[in-house]
């Protein structure tokens, strides 16, 4: 494991709206300023670019995810042009996959939470593709008006090639929790990216979940005023030849804002892949402001592949805390030990492990509807892992 | 009833320099009821001995016979070497994080009977077993050994020892970094089992201390990867005076 803590000292860089780092080019709706990547890029160059599907080259397509939702009393949801997105304050698109959706969608569509609801219930967003013929560019903008309280759960399942730009544009006061699962068929493409703006003292809770698919999450957040919390986690289970990318960026931008990352995975089978890239960055501005970073990938079985990049741009001394950690570590046999020292089954005190891996994360995301089945589709993707073991269960 | 008996076992573990051999012959029976010391210097094998009982995947037997009531248990699972009735009492147990006392409790508990216990005698019977030790019944709720003191981490080991109440139990230096309060907790509770007159107890020790608390019937003296010396409690008063360096020395 390493730990890094932030050094008491600012870097000689003076930044105001642009974004100084390298992994993150300039954001722009403009797709001039967002080539067609090569691959040895250092934002792509972790992605398997040839099994995008062609998401990439940008072809017009009126294509739809089928939308199945449950909207509490208060939340709405309805079309506005790409204009009107805009014109709402959203991010702009960071990289080509989000600047072709939002380009190509034909407009938006805007889940409207207003202002000091306060929802018991969750909404849920189900998206469903059917085909991976199918090209699909989404765009959707989510609201939360000031001191409102609310869980948002996109669900991903079917099959598509997808390219999404979500924004979460969170009022003052705000809190929420919003959830993304990416539960899709084994060749589906989704090209997501959510884009988090945190209200004044707001404090947005976003977890990635990922289980199948071919899948690069870029999650951005950016703090509208001072205040802010940021917590962000993530649950992967990479299976053989599966890609699942997960790509982070909290922009400091105001001070006293705070921000946690939390991102476990686990991987098994031949080629099974996942990428994990985290980036802070403090501005200047930024003082009294507070970070850490975690990523954590357990490997099951040999032939995978885990790649972590935690980074952290300090542009300023000033602040309460900032650091992270990576671990990538195989499955500890002590555990298993333990607990088959005690008669558990092999398979069982496996399960046990992965569960524990994972029941902090799954308890984190707050929304105790998601935590059975969360835990439940963990259980089967380990099964497939322990059916395929040989020998296991003797 | 039960026997556990262990004839000629030679055990190796593998190094960079190839297989070494860390047990050379180790002949032990504990029959029912019986107490057996074994005493010895750091990095006579005591310790591989308790492994290889339990069958950790480290070290390799490669010849001898381990065998449980004429079961041999060399052929056996981890696991299944539990269920027969073996428990081993660790000197370092394992931190699993997410994975509450409780949950564990109750899996390895259903493990080893083969069915579920009956939820409500069995929080009373995990709660009776925790203030045995001491141990406060909200450490249930923790995760299983994460964040515990090295004497609680010994305590919930012999909360162990008294639910899953096995046949045998061997005990790798229960009572190291154990301060007098705890160590008299920790020997309570061994004697508890003990008491039950058929049980088993193979208690390896570094220390004579243990032994003023849990009476052993024999005690072994362990030097080299074997036996160099057996006799009754008084051998271990008479390793207490002069210590181990006599056998230490014979054995090179």
């Amino acid at each position: 494991m390493t730990v890094t803590e932030a050094p008491n000292v600012a870097r000689a860089v003076e930044t105001s709206d642009k974004v100084a780092s390298h992994l993150h080019p300039t954001p722009s709706y403009d797709l001039a300023d967002h080539p067609v990547p090569t691959g040895r890029e250092e934002i792509w160059r972790f992605t398997p670019i040839k099994r995008l599907g062609g998401i990439l080259e940008g072809e017009a397509s009126d294509a739809h995810l089928t939308w199945e939702t449950d909207l509490p009393e208060g939340v709405t949801l309805r079309q506005i042009t790409a204009e009107e997105a805009r014109a709402l304050g959203e991010s702009l698109p960071a990289d080509r996959p989000s600047a072709l959706a939002v380009a190509n969608a034909g407009g938006a569509m805007l889940l409207d939470v207003p202002a000091e609801l306060e929802l018991d219930t969750p909404v849920v967003v189900r998206l469903r593709g059917s085909s991976a013929d199918d090209l699909v560019w989404g765009h959707l903008v989510v609201r939360v008006g000031n001191h409102a309280k609310v869980a948002v759960v996109l669900e991903h399942a079917g099959s598509a090639r997808y390219a999404a730009s979500t924004s979460f544009l969170v009022g003052d006061g705000a809190q929420v929790s919003a959830v993304t699962i990416q539960d899709w068929d084994d060749d589906a493409v989704h090209l997501g990216r959510d884009a988090i703006r945190v209200g004044r003292d707001a404090a947005v809770r976003h977890s990635a979940i990922s289980f199948g698919g071919l899948v690069r999450l870029n999650t951005e957040v950016v703090y509208d005023g001072p205040g802010g919390e940021a917590e962000l986690l993530g649950l992967y289970f990479a299976d053989a030849g599966q890609h699942l990318e997960h790509r982070l960026f909290v922009d400091h931008n105001a001070p006293r804002t705070r921000s946690n990352v939390d991102y476990k995975g686990a991987l098994q089978g031949e080629d099974a892949h996942a990428v994990w890239v985290g980036d802070v960055l403090i501005r200047k501005v930024a003082e009294g402001i507070e970070t850490y970073e975690s990523n954590r990938n357990l490997v099951l079985t040999d032939g995978c592949r885990a790649d972590s990049v935690p980074n952290l741009e300090i542009e300023t001394g000033e602040i309460e805390g900032a650091g992270h950690a990576s671990t990538t570590g195989r499955f500890d046999d002590q555990q298993l030990f333990y607990l088959q020292s005690r008669g558990i089954e092999e398979d069982e005190a496996r399960r046990l492990v992965v569960h524990g891996f994972f029941a902090d994360i799954i308890k984190k995301i707050g929304v105790p509807a998601l935590e059975e089945r969360l835990m439940a589709t963990v259980e089967a993707e380990l099964e497939k892992n322990v059916g395929a073991r040989p020998g296991a269960g003797a | 009833m039960a026997t556990l008996e262990i004839r000629d076992l030679h055990v190796s573990v593998d190094t960079e320099n190839g297989p070494k051999e860390i047990l050379k012959g180790v002949d032990l029976t504990i029959k029912d009821g019986e107490t057996h010391a074994i005493m010895g210097p750091n990095g006579s094998g005591k310790s591989t001995l308790a492994y290889s009982i339990a069958g950790h995947p480290k070290y390799t037997v490669t010849s001898g016979s381990v065998t449980l009531d004429g079961v041999d248990v060399l052929a056996m699972s981890v696991d299944e070497r539990a269920r027969a009735g073996l428990f081993l009492a660790m000197q370092y147990p394992v931190e699993v994080p997410g994975v509450s006392v409780a949950n564990f409790l109750r899996t390895a508990k259903t493990a080893i009977e083969g069915q579920a216990p009956k939820l409500r005698t069995w929080i009373k019977d995990v709660n009776a077993a925790m203030e045995k030790v001491a141990m406060d019944t909200t450490m249930a709720q923790r995760n299983v050994n994460e964040g515990f003191s090295g004497g609680e981490k010994k305590r919930h080991e012999i909360v162990q020892l008294e639910l899953l109440n096995p046949k045998v139990a061997v005990l790798d230096e229960t009572d190291s970094g154990l301060d007098i309060d705890a160590l008299k907790i920790v020997s309570e509770g061994v004697n508890r089992f003990r008491e039950q007159g058929d049980r088993g107890v193979l208690l390896i020790t570094h220390y004579t201390r243990i032994l003023r608390y849990i009476k052993p019937d024999f005690v072994h003296v362990f030097v080299d990867g074997k036996i160099a010396e057996q006799g009754g409690p008084e051998l271990a008063e008479q390793l207490e005076a002069e210590g181990y360096d006599k056998y230490v020395r014979a054995a090179v």
